[in-house]
């Protein structure tokens, strides 16, 4: 018997008059092949609590755009800069306590204690990690992980801002659809942000730095500099998040440290496709909406969470955004060889 | 016309452990000159362009550029004044394309301040830049993926990206080796190009033939210490450098 090989083929189905940034757009087709995928994101985001069945179901929207922002953050750093980052912990506590101190100490409205716990949040948390910033491979990962286990038993030891019962009665956001509108708005803004920084000057010297950091700092540019920057980026990110968190909750507590918001934008990452950016935010709109239907399974809900991860990782490690790319933008036939 | 004095490195020494690496090695440079640092295998010669360079702290020796003391400055502070290296293991940004890798040094503070602010369109000087090196345009050379290129470009892009920071000083760490005769061949004209530009070279190189067409003046290093300078035709037939590169006759 014939042995036939088989293989697939590739064709770009993409538009073939492209210049180096100009899209040059002849027809009504293919503007809309152009458009069409953002324009299903950004409206899917802004009605998608409209179309929600229950109050409960518009609060979980609220946690998976902070779990989206998140794992944008994680995204960036790691696929833009190559820096990982554990702490999203780190960022949330951080930017949760400040807003809370801000808010119950200082009675300040959220209208100023947002802005200020991103900025000053985002500030101390890059000064925490700038120490290991010139360092290359997994120091930065362990130090990011540490300050969120560090900080919670300092703030229980020395019962800082309330200790364990941590702050209460915070201002809350006036309604439900503040509360959602905010932090989907938030998350547009940060995804199509971080999508032009990476395409920018400042995003391809990033890129040099995750390829070779040793040819950056011969092209006479300070590594450390550049990377604070980035960490810097991603903190403002995490920071908003934990602000908001807090805001959402009217409470803040050492439960903002806790490792989930670490840990679950990483499998948020990891299922949505690393280096997209939009594949992060698919894989937060995916995984906290599942964590949710299985609470009805009981202590299962976790393995089943992982049996889910652990399939992705293993079946399509490449992650759901970069295979619906490559599905969108090109033909696949098989033909033989 | 004596010329003026660009680089002086004096008595520089590093040690790894208890080898060393780098011992006592002082030299000077003029603008414009073009040398040639040679020895056998683990002399030093790659350690010695770290230490000028910066990219690994000095034991002991100074280095002065243009009159200042840029012995304990950090690696991209040299580059920033003007010293730029190839490096042995060449690595681009392999994920983008060649001319996107030279973006990265248009947008240097050295080269901001060179032009007066922000470079006009960097995608044609970083094309451009590539086509002197000899990345065809017509071919689409340029728009390749780094990760796609032989090892012939990625020297050449190696060598581009030192040019896009308007150096004074290159440092080429054997930039010649795993090349074909022809590509050696198109490579020694861009050096020479260079030295007509007023591009002070140091070249380090296995490749002695090829090398001593392009030097004005070569060094010799064995186990880390600097065995003979000079013009190449003297310098090969001192005792010191045929035992260093043939070994001790037995007796």
């Amino acid at each position: 018997m014939e042995l036939k090989s088989r293989r697939k083929e590739r064709l770009d189905r993409g538009i073939n008059v492209r210049t180096t940034g100009i899209y040059a757009v002849s027809s009504w087709r293919e503007i809309a092949y152009l458009v069409l995928p953002r324009l299903i994101l950004i409206v899917g985001l802004l009605i998608l609590p409209l179309v929600l069945p229950s109050m409960y179901w518009q609060r979980v929207i609220c946690i998976t755009c902070i779990f989206a922002l998140l794992a944008l953050a994680f995204d960036f750093l790691a696929a833009y800069v190559g820096i990982i980052c554990l702490g999203g912990a780190l960022f949330v506590g951080v930017g949760g306590y400040i807003a809370g101190v801000s808010n119950a100490l200082l009675g300040l409205p959220p209208a100023l204690t947002i802005p200020i716990a991103t900025l000053g949040g985002a500030l101390i948390c890059t000064l925490l990690l700038l120490p290991c910033l010139p360092l290359r491979g997994i120091y930065f990962a362990i130090i990011s992980l540490m300050y969120p286990l560090v900080l919670p038993r300092i703030i229980e030891a020395l019962d800082l801002f309330g200790g364990t019962e941590g702050i209460a009665a915070l201002t809350t956001f006036p309604n439900i659809w503040v509360d959602q509108y905010l932090i989907i708005v938030v998350v547009l803004i940060a995804l199509f942000a971080l999508r032009r920084l990476a395409n920018e000057d400042m995003g391809l010297v990033l890129h040099g730095i995750k390829d070779n950091d040793q040819a950056v700092r011969a092209s006479g540019m300070s590594i450390t500099w550049y990377k604070a920057q980035a960490v810097f980026i991603g903190a403002l990110i995490g920071c908003f998040a934990g602000a908001y968190l807090s805001h959402l909750y009217g409470w803040v507590g050492i439960s903002l440290f806790g490792l989930d918001f670490s840990i679950l934008p990483i499998a948020a990452f990891v299922l949505g496709g690393p280096g997209t950016l939009v594949g992060p935010v698919l894989g937060a709109f995916i995984l906290t909406p599942l964590s949710e239907v299985l609470r009805a399974f009981g202590p299962l809900r976790i393995v089943f969470y992982a049996l889910i991860l652990v399939g992705f990782i293993v079946f399509k490690p490449e992650g759901l955004m970069n295979y619906f790319q490559r599905k969108y933008h090109q033909f696949e036939h098989w033909i033989e060889v | 016309m004596s010329k003026e004095t660009i680089l002086i490195v004096s008595g520089i020494s590093k040690s790894f452990g208890g080898v060393k690496a780098v011992d006592n090695v002082s030299f000077k440079l003029a603008r414009g000159e073009i040398i040639g640092i040679i020895g056998p295998n683990g002399s030093g010669k790659t350690t010695l362009i770290n230490l000028i360079t910066g990219f690994v702290k000095k034991d002991s020796g100074k280095v002065f550029f243009k009159d200042r003391n840029i012995t304990k400055l950090p690696p991209h502070k040299i580059a920033d004044l003007g010293i730029t290296r190839t490096f042995q293991i060449m690595r681009p940004y392999y994920t983008l394309p060649a001319f996107k890798n030279l973006i990265v040094p248009l947008y240097s503070p050295r080269v901001r301040r060179a032009v007066g602010g922000r470079l006009g369109d960097r995608d044609a000087v970083a094309i451009d830049l590539l086509e002197e090196v000899g990345f065809e345009r017509d071919a689409y050379v340029p728009y390749k993926l780094a990760s796609t290129l032989p090892l012939g470009y990625l020297k050449r892009l190696e060598l581009s990206r030192c040019l896009a920071l308007r150096p004074e000083v290159i440092i080429c760490d054997e930039v010649f080796s795993g090349l074909s005769m022809a590509e050696i061949a198109s490579m020694v004209p861009l050096m020479e190009k260079l030295q007509m530009e007023g591009i002070t070279v140091i070249m380090v190189e296995h490749r002695l033939r090829e090398l001593f067409r392009l030097v004005n003046r070569v060094m010799v290093m064995n186990f880390g210490e600097k065995i003979a300078e000079g013009v190449p035709e003297k310098v090969m037939k001192t005792k010191e450098v045929r035992e260093a590169y043939l070994g001790t006759e037995g007796e």
